[in-house]
């Protein structure tokens, strides 16, 4: 079997043989002959088979031909010269960024071109005199390269990037190395005659080095110290808030009375190594998106049909300004975007993605359609009832769990830690100040500063931040995208696994399992395969994949009824293979077996045979999850669609497990919220827009999904469909990752028990603090770095073998 | 020593050019994408390349 020369997937049935090359499909060729004709055949040199097949909906892109929409696209628009940045999810190695920032070779009304490849963003600079948006989407469409425009994109601007922190510790870092070179010959306390002429100089020079390090790096944790304060929570940024302060305003002191040199070296890394923690925490998957509502799954326009006097005209309408009454029109494998009333033509919705059902419903003329259901056959005239935000699916939003400023209070383990400490720590400054007042009291101040100065818990701070980092990034390499380092620790405290159904357990595409009824003949099946063959219905393609291919005949004649099933005949005799009522309209018996499963019914010269039943496809490895979450989670399924497979299910599940079925979204949310009040941490697993209450709601939200690029609702981690297997693994791993934490606090607070040895005896030197810190600081990192790398490896080992 | 006060200024000046050029190098978005101009650099003599056959052969067309 060749492999397509363009996109290197298997040619199956048609290959396509050109210029000594081939190719799996039209569409991989016709990219080809582009670059080809346009001298770009480098793009095959750089990479084997870089393609992507172009699939390209006709009128997909048509509402950019509106010019008020487009213009929503646009980053800059003036004098003929427009700027737009669009994101192409199907960027995915070195040619593709080299085809896309030749795109002025292919276009000569594009100016520059410029890939951003983490963000899968080309950013595109072209002459509005020229071309249009719309001609420059459809070329890229064209080539494999669709960009992903939503209703989102459409209706705000970018925030822009927030950089505050690299500057912080650009400050942080420059003024660190600064005041270690000018307090280095000072460690070293030689009563030299220059150092002592010149280390005035040096200190008031440190000091100000200093000042742009504790008022504008150190800053946050200034903040963060007094919210934490004011809502009566000891939260780890106290101690440090209070060391820096203690530091700087000590050291002030110590220079201006001429007491030493002060902490200000200690000090500029503290703050810089803390810092270096926070922004090793902040791993973000650029290309995703963790904050999707409904908006970035509906289309930004449809076609509205308006009626003169004399014709219907067909205009482009954001979907925003659809009204009560407007009539529209829904092409195949459309999104309907508001709750209307089907006028014309028969709809087969998909609502799998909204209600979790898994069957494609068929809808007659009169009836009610719900906003989210993708159009299946054929095109449909619609009439409005409701505008989009108040149609029955977008009301979920309403909920007030989606209200961003309500974010749940969560209690890290730092947090608990730190409470403990810092009350410790203040205690020991007290009782060691009392002791020296009665020993030497001109040394009691100096004791219960240096107490508070060494006690700073930087090392403590660091632990989480490095460890959760480094399981972020190692989770993101298995293909599990968490959005934050919190997130993680949340998922550690998990006890209640909630799955859905549809698209969660189950994959997309359906397999036959059996066929029931009268033994087919040999000419019968072969009758059956011929007809399936010229039908393009998903059903009858799933079918024809997984029968024998018996000898192939040409058909005499082949009919298909939209929404009904298809007709062949061959030599006189006649197969329908469609629907129950297609089939035979005389029995009904046998109907109730084949209720909420879905079948494809067979009869030839109008005797009923019998039906192939379609499962579900589950995913591989669900029994083996479920077996190991069942020993230490309960597990718990909450599905949208009917019990047809309740049986089924049972039968993977661990006994205790408990089985919902017909939930609606807000259903959903509710029982979460009540597993919650109940004292549960629940981790939702989930995928389509029925979840997004329950993701929300939930502990920690994943959603799954089989093309990490494309649409999934807000969550707290997207997990790639194939690593389904390993939920087990990531599980067990951010439990191992919150026990190396706790070592970490461990050795940090050994660490900080010398430092106070030689805070209370009163010896605590500038050059032990400028050792110390650095050298506890340091530690950490390298310890829990080891540590989780060493588990990373774990899950490489038990994943390599599958 | 008084060499030291000059030093200590030029040393000054010196470091804060960097912290200058590094804040300006933050602010213009070169830190943004730090993997795609790694992949870029290697492309530039390629394109040139497949110009000079194309001219090459146009040329060689022009002389039949």
């Amino acid at each position: 079997m060749e492999n397509c020369f363009h996109c290197g997937d298997e040619c199956r049935a048609t290959t396509i043989v050109h210029h000594d090359k081939s190719f799996c499909c039209n569409g991989c060729k016709t990219v080809f002959d582009i670059l080809n004709d346009n001298d770009l055949t480098y793009y095959y040199e750089l990479e084997g088979t870089p393609g992507t097949t172009p699939f390209l909906l006709e009128g997909k892109f048509d509402f950019l031909g509106n010019e008020q929409i487009a213009s929503k696209f646009l980053e800059f628009d003036e004098q003929g010269t427009q700027i737009v940045s669009l994101l192409i999810p199907s960027i995915h190695c070195s040619s593709c960024i080299w085809v896309l920032e030749n795109l002025d070779k292919l276009d000569s009304a594009v100016r520059t071109s410029q890939v951003n490849f983490p963000k899968k963003i080309v950013r595109i600079t072209f002459s509005s005199k020229k071309t249009t948006l719309q001609n420059l989407v459809i070329l890229l469409s064209r080539l494999g390269y669709e960009p992903y425009m939503s209703l989102d994109d459409a209706s705000e601007k970018k925030p822009t990037v927030d950089r505050s922190l690299i500057y912080k510790l650009g400050v942080a870092g420059f003024a660190f190395g600064n005041i270690m070179f000018l307090s280095f010959p000072e460690y070293f306390e030689v009563n030299e005659f220059w150092l002592e002429r010149f280390k005035h100089l040096f200190r008031w020079l440190t000091f100000l080095f200093s000042i742009p390090v504790t008022i504008y790096s150190a800053r946050d944790y200034f903040i963060s110290a007094y919210k934490g304060l004011r809502s009566k929570i000891l939260n780890i940024d106290v101690p440090i808030a209070i060391g820096i302060s203690v530091l700087f305003v000590r050291s002030t002191i110590e220079i201006a009375m001429d007491w030493g040199a002060g902490f200000f070296d200690s000090m500029a890394g503290l703050v810089f190594f803390l810092l270096l923690g926070k922004f090793f925490q902040q791993k973000t998957y650029a290309f995703l998106s963790f904050e999707r509502d409904y908006k970035s799954y509906f289309p930004i326009a449809v076609t509205r049909l308006i009626k003169n006097d004399i014709s219907k005209i067909e205009e482009q309408t954001p979907v925003y300004h659809l009204e009560k009454g407007d009539r529209i029109l829904i092409r195949n494998s459309e999104l309907l975007p508001v709750d209307a009333i089907l006028i014309n033509g028969k709809a087969l919705m998909d609502y799998s993605f909204v209600t979790g059902e898994a069957e494609p419903i068929t809808k007659k003329s009169g009836d009610q359609l719900f906003a989210g259901g993708r159009q299946q056959a054929g095109s449909i005239e619609v009439e409005v009832l409701k505008p989009v935000k108040q149609s029955y699916l977008t009301q979920l939003w309403s909920n007030e769990i989606f209200d961003k400023n309500n974010q749940s209070l969560f209690e890290s383990l730092t947090d608990r830690i730190s409470k403990r400490f810092t009350l410790s720590i203040l205690s020991i400054a007290m009782i060691a100040t009392t002791i020296w007042l009665f020993i030497d009291s001109s040394k009691a101040l100096n004791v219960f500063t240096a107490v508070l100065i060494v006690a700073c818990p930087c090392a403590i701070a660091l632990a989480a931040p490095f460890t959760l980092g480094n399981l972020l990034r190692m989770f993101g390499y298995h293909r599990l995208y968490m959005k934050d380092s919190v997130s993680i620790e949340r998922l550690a405290r998990v006890d209640t696994v909630v799955f859905d159904k549809t698209g969660t357990l189950t994959t997309s595409t359906k397999n036959t399992i059996a066929y029931e009824g009268v033994v087919l003949t040999k000419e019968e099946k072969s009758m059956l395969t011929s007809t399936l063959r010229a039908s393009n219905h998903p059903l009858s393609r799933s079918l024809y994949a997984t029968l024998d291919n018996n000898d192939i005949k040409t058909l005499d004649d082949f009919k298909e009824d939209v929404g009904q099933g298809i007709t062949g005949t061959i030599n006189n005799h006649k197969i329908k293979i469609g629907s129950y009522g297609y089939t035979d309209s005389n029995q009904k018996r046998r109907e109730r077996q084949t209720r909420n499963k879905t079948a494809i019914h067979i009869s030839t010269d109008d005797e009923y045979k019998g039906y192939y039943i379609f499962f579900n496809d589950y995913r591989n490895g669900v029994k083996e999850v479920f077996d190991k979450l069942g020993k230490n989670y309960k597990i718990i399924i909450l599905s949208g669609d009917n019990d047809g497979e309740k049986d089924y299910l049972k039968t993977l599940l661990p006994e205790n497990a408990t089985l919902l079925f017909n939930q609606r979204p807000e259903d959903k949310l509710n029982y979460i919220k009540e597993q919650q009040e109940q004292g549960k941490n629940v981790l939702m697993i989930g995928d389509g827009l029925n979840d997004a209450g329950a993701l929300a709601q939930s502990n920690v939200g994943i959603s799954i999904s089989e093309n990490v690029n494309v649409f999934s609702p807000a969550c707290d981690g997207i997990l790639d469909a194939s690593r389904f297997k390993d939920i087990t693994r990531f599980l067990s791993l951010s439990k191992k990752g919150i026990k190396v934490i706790e070592h970490a606090f461990v050795f940090s607070l050994f660490y900080n028990m010398v430092g106070l040895l030689f805070a209370i005896t009163g010896n605590l030197e500038p050059v032990v603090a400028a050792i110390l810190m650095p050298l506890s600081s340091i530690s950490i990192v390298v310890f829990t770095t080891m540590a989780t790398f060493f588990l990373g490896r774990e899950l490489k080992n038990e994943t390599a073998p599958s | 020593m008084n060499i030291i006060y000059m030093l200590l200024v030029i040393s000054v000046i010196v470091a804060l050019v960097f912290f200058w050029a590094f804040i300006l190098s933050v602010r213009k978005g070169q830190y943004d994408d730090t993997y795609t101009p790694s992949v870029r650099m290697l492309f530039e003599d390629e394109i040139v390349k497949d110009k000079d056959t194309k001219k090459k052969q146009k040329t060689n067309e022009q002389l039949k």
